[in-house]
């Protein structure tokens, strides 16, 4: 149902993955875009090592964040994360490069794992691994299936239909084992026999490589899906892949589902066999007018400057940043930020490109009707957002929205749907918020 | 360091516009069109040009003048409703006429009303009804199929399909005639060939979806059928039906207007079947002997609710016990 087909342009697909050297100063957020900012545990002056806790979670949605450098903390203080909002954040001048202890640095893989599935899930948590496809939402939290419910599937996305996007692919292609032998990890965490991994069949090669591995665990699929955005939307990719649909307002669990990315499993992976915070990841910079388009492993709290002055620097015509993909990420407000969990890429979007079209009258083509994932009324909603009609959006189940933005791509008048579907989700978010405590 | 531009996301458009999409249907007219000149030489030429100039200027001045808003020429729409309105007349209409026809489908059918998108009724039909309750002498008198006509307003007429049905002349066209177009009827109706040449390049460039069209041409195949089955000496074969009259480009081109004609699929299939059943009923017991442009007017009409009532198929609808 629906979706759209923008250009895929992946410049750096298949580009093997390069290392970011050490910037002089990392800036590591407290707060990973969703949940609570964890509390700083170190304070200004401290000799940190790589691995060490610096921010214990606080609260049930929150993670633990690690320093990924080794050197002396500088300040905490507040910095700006890719909403344009200012979080807490640990600075640390780097000194060397000096790892725990604890953590096996050896090229070795390991693939046995007797853990009981309580002591991975404290593993996964104590690591500090959140959702690495961009929502970040903390790991162990999803593993924890509530009581009452019961998971039946794991599914790993490994879709990335984002345009642009190519750090999962390169992940899948050089990571294979690690990946399976992780998926292998969270069965066993949430008692699960079967995991399905779903990869757009654009990723053959991707998808190859897994097969491969797979076969030597017992209940891992590999399945190639149609080449179609959204197709890594969790709601969606559940669909594609078990014929269910997670039913409106619920979580994938109602329907038996566990839904995590491939980069979540390899941490989860370093986590539980080689006791590795999540302290690096790998990012796609890339962009029409970048020379070289690349995948990089960047410590988190890498400075963006950093990464764009060693991967040649910003293309002189260069109009918007972007951090994540061109449908869903967010466009920068300045450079000063640095690498989160949840950081896929950096996307240089020439001045050309940069700018919106003029916005006429909706012509009621129904496009945006007939390409929305969720079989909602875009132009419906965008009609009440602009005259307030916030009840009217909601009965119009204006919380469905994903906020793909396939309707506002695909609109022959540019109008600006997404943008009115999320005032409104907001507006209506918190009358049900309100409507739920004057109950109670 | 340039200043970076921030919006919320999608950072990318399709390219798609208003103009593409008009053009898409203009495209698709070509085929229709080059039968018209074919059969209905000069005339066609005059009428259709005619009225794509009136309809142009007219909105430009409504725009400048009345509404004082921005120049919406360029978008192709109007340019649009001048092509269809010459389709739905017939090519020995006096150029006078074809103004008057292109001052109330611009300004009383569109400009009206604010503009594109705002319309309720199709502007093109709102024109031509006009014109056809106003003129119904000149609007009934069709010209007789000619290879390269040069005639104009002197151009010898003949009866269409339909009306000599209604008055049971008994003297229709081949089906062979029909479907490629050589008979008398409006200028741009008669080829059912060519739209629906028209109506496959629709349907590849994702212009349109197939629903309305063939929602209203099943319901008057269907219903015509039953009739022609009951009592076949009284009524003709559902063939000529579908091939007669303005039924195919009203299928293909009026009622697929995107403003005009609902959102979902299944709110489309109902709006088609609707215009079905009223074309059949005004074709048989009404005292005109074609009725799509009425069928699809009174459908226009019933749009809204059909939008309020009918929702696409929700992704995770939450049945009741389900």
């Amino acid at each position: 149902m629906g979706g759209v087909h923008p250009p895929e342009n992946k410049f750096s697909a298949g580009k093997k993955t390069k290392i970011i050297s050490l910037p002089q100063q990392v800036i590591i957020p407290l707060r990973h875009y969703s949940g609570n900012p964890s509390v700083a545990e170190v304070s200004r002056g401290e000799i940190v090592k790589v691995g060490q806790l610096i921010g214990r979670a606080n609260g049930f949605i929150s993670a633990n964040v690690h320093s990924s450098v080794s050197g002396k903390v500088s300040k905490i203080d507040n910095a700006m994360d890719a909403f344009g909002y200012k979080f807490p954040a640990v600075f640390i001048d780097v000194i060397g490069d000096d790892w725990l202890d604890e953590i096996d640095l050896s090229p070795e893989v390991k693939r046995v794992c007797n853990l009981e599935p309580h002591e991975i899930i404290k593993k996964v948590a104590e690591a500090g691994i959140v959702g690495l496809g961009g929502a970040t939402f903390p790991t162990h939290v999803k593993l924890s299936i509530p009581q009452g419910k019961k998971a039946e599937v794991l599914i790993i996305n490994g879709a990335e239909c984002e345009p642009y996007l190519t750090c999962d692919h390169q992940l899948m292609l050089e990571k294979g084992e690690e990946i399976i032998i992780g998926i292998s990890i969270l069965m066993k965490a949430i008692r699960v026999k079967k995991a399905i991994i779903g990869i757009e069949s654009n990723k053959m090669d991707a998808v190859l490589n897994l097969e491969k591995w797979a076969k030597t665990m017992e209940g891992i699929e590999v399945v190639p899906l149609k080449v179609k955005y959204p197709q890594g939307s969790e709601k969606q990719l559940i669909q594609a892949l078990t014929g269910r649909e997670v039913p409106s307002g619920a979580l994938p669990i109602e329907v038996g589902a566990v839904v995590q990315n491939v980069a979540t499993t390899f941490a989860v992976y370093e986590a539980v066999q080689k006791n590795k915070p999540l302290i690096e990841r790998i990012i796609t910079v890339t962009g029409k007018s970048v020379p070289e388009p690349g995948n990089y492993w960047v410590r988190i709290g890498t400075p963006f400057t950093h990464i764009i002055e060693e991967t040649g620097g910003m293309p002189q015509d260069t109009g918007k940043v972007v951090a994540g993909g061109p449908m869903m990420g967010r466009a920068l407000p300045s450079l000063d930020l640095s690498v989160a969990k949840g950081t896929s890429s950096i996307l240089f979007i020439p001045s050309s490109e940069s700018k919106r079209g003029k916005v006429f009258n909706c012509i009621r083509c129904a496009k945006c009707v007939f390409h929305c994932p969720m079989g909602l009324e875009p132009y419906l909603l965008m009609n009440q957002g602009e005259k307030q009609m916030w009840e009217n959006m909601e009965e119009n189940r204006v919380m469905d929205c994903i906020e793909c933005g396939s309707c506002s791509f695909i609109c022959p008048s540019n109008r600006p749907l997404v943008d009115y579907i999320r005032y409104g989700k907001s507006t209506v978010g918190t009358m049900i918020r309100n409507r739920k405590t004057h109950k109670s | 360091m340039n200043k970076l531009i921030v919006s919320p996301a999608p950072h990318v458009h399709s390219g798609n516009s208003i103009r593409k999409e008009m053009v898409s249907v203009l495209i698709a007219l070509i085929p229709a069109y080059l039968v018209a000149l074919y059969y209905f030489g000069v005339g066609a030429i005059i009428v259709s040009v005619t009225s794509v100039i009136s309809c142009v200027i007219f909105e430009y001045l409504i725009q400048k003048f009345l509404i004082k808003g921005e120049n919406t020429v360029s978008d192709y729409s109007a340019v649009l409703t001048g092509l269809l309105l010459s389709f739905n007349l017939p090519s020995n209409l006096p150029v006078w006429i074809v103004v008057i026809g292109a001052l109330v489908a611009i300004g009383v059918g569109k400009m009206s009303f604010g503009g594109l998108g705002n319309n309720p009724f199709n502007p093109a039909l709102v024109g031509r009804v006009f014109l056809l309750i106003s003129f119904p002498v000149q609007m009934t008198s069709w010209p007789r199929p000619m290879a390269w006509n040069t005639a104009y307003l002197d151009a010898e007429t003949s009866a269409t399909a339909l009306s000599a049905l209604k008055e049971h002349l008994g003297n229709i066209p081949s089906l062979f005639d029909m479907f490629v177009g050589n008979m008398g009827g409006s200028m741009g109706e008669v080829s059912a060939l060519a739209l629906l040449l028209g109506f496959v390049y629709l349907l590849f460039k994702r212009t349109i979806t197939w629903h309305i069209p063939v929602s209203i041409l099943l319901t008057v195949f269907i219903m015509t059928g039953i009739f022609y089955l009951v009592n076949p000496q009284t009524y003709v074969s559902p063939i000529i039906h579908l091939l007669s009259g303005g039924l195919m480009l009203g299928a293909i081109f009026m009622a697929t207007d995107f403003v005009t004609s609902p959102m979902t699929k299944t709110g489309m299939t109902i709006y088609g079947i609707g215009i079905g059943i009223i074309t059949v009923v005004i074709r048989m017991f009404g005292s005109y002997p074609e009725g799509v442009s009425f069928a699809i007017l009174i459908m226009n009409a019933f749009t809204p609710l059909i939008n309020t009532y009918i929702k696409p198929k929700r992704f995770g609808e939450v049945r009741k016990n389900g």
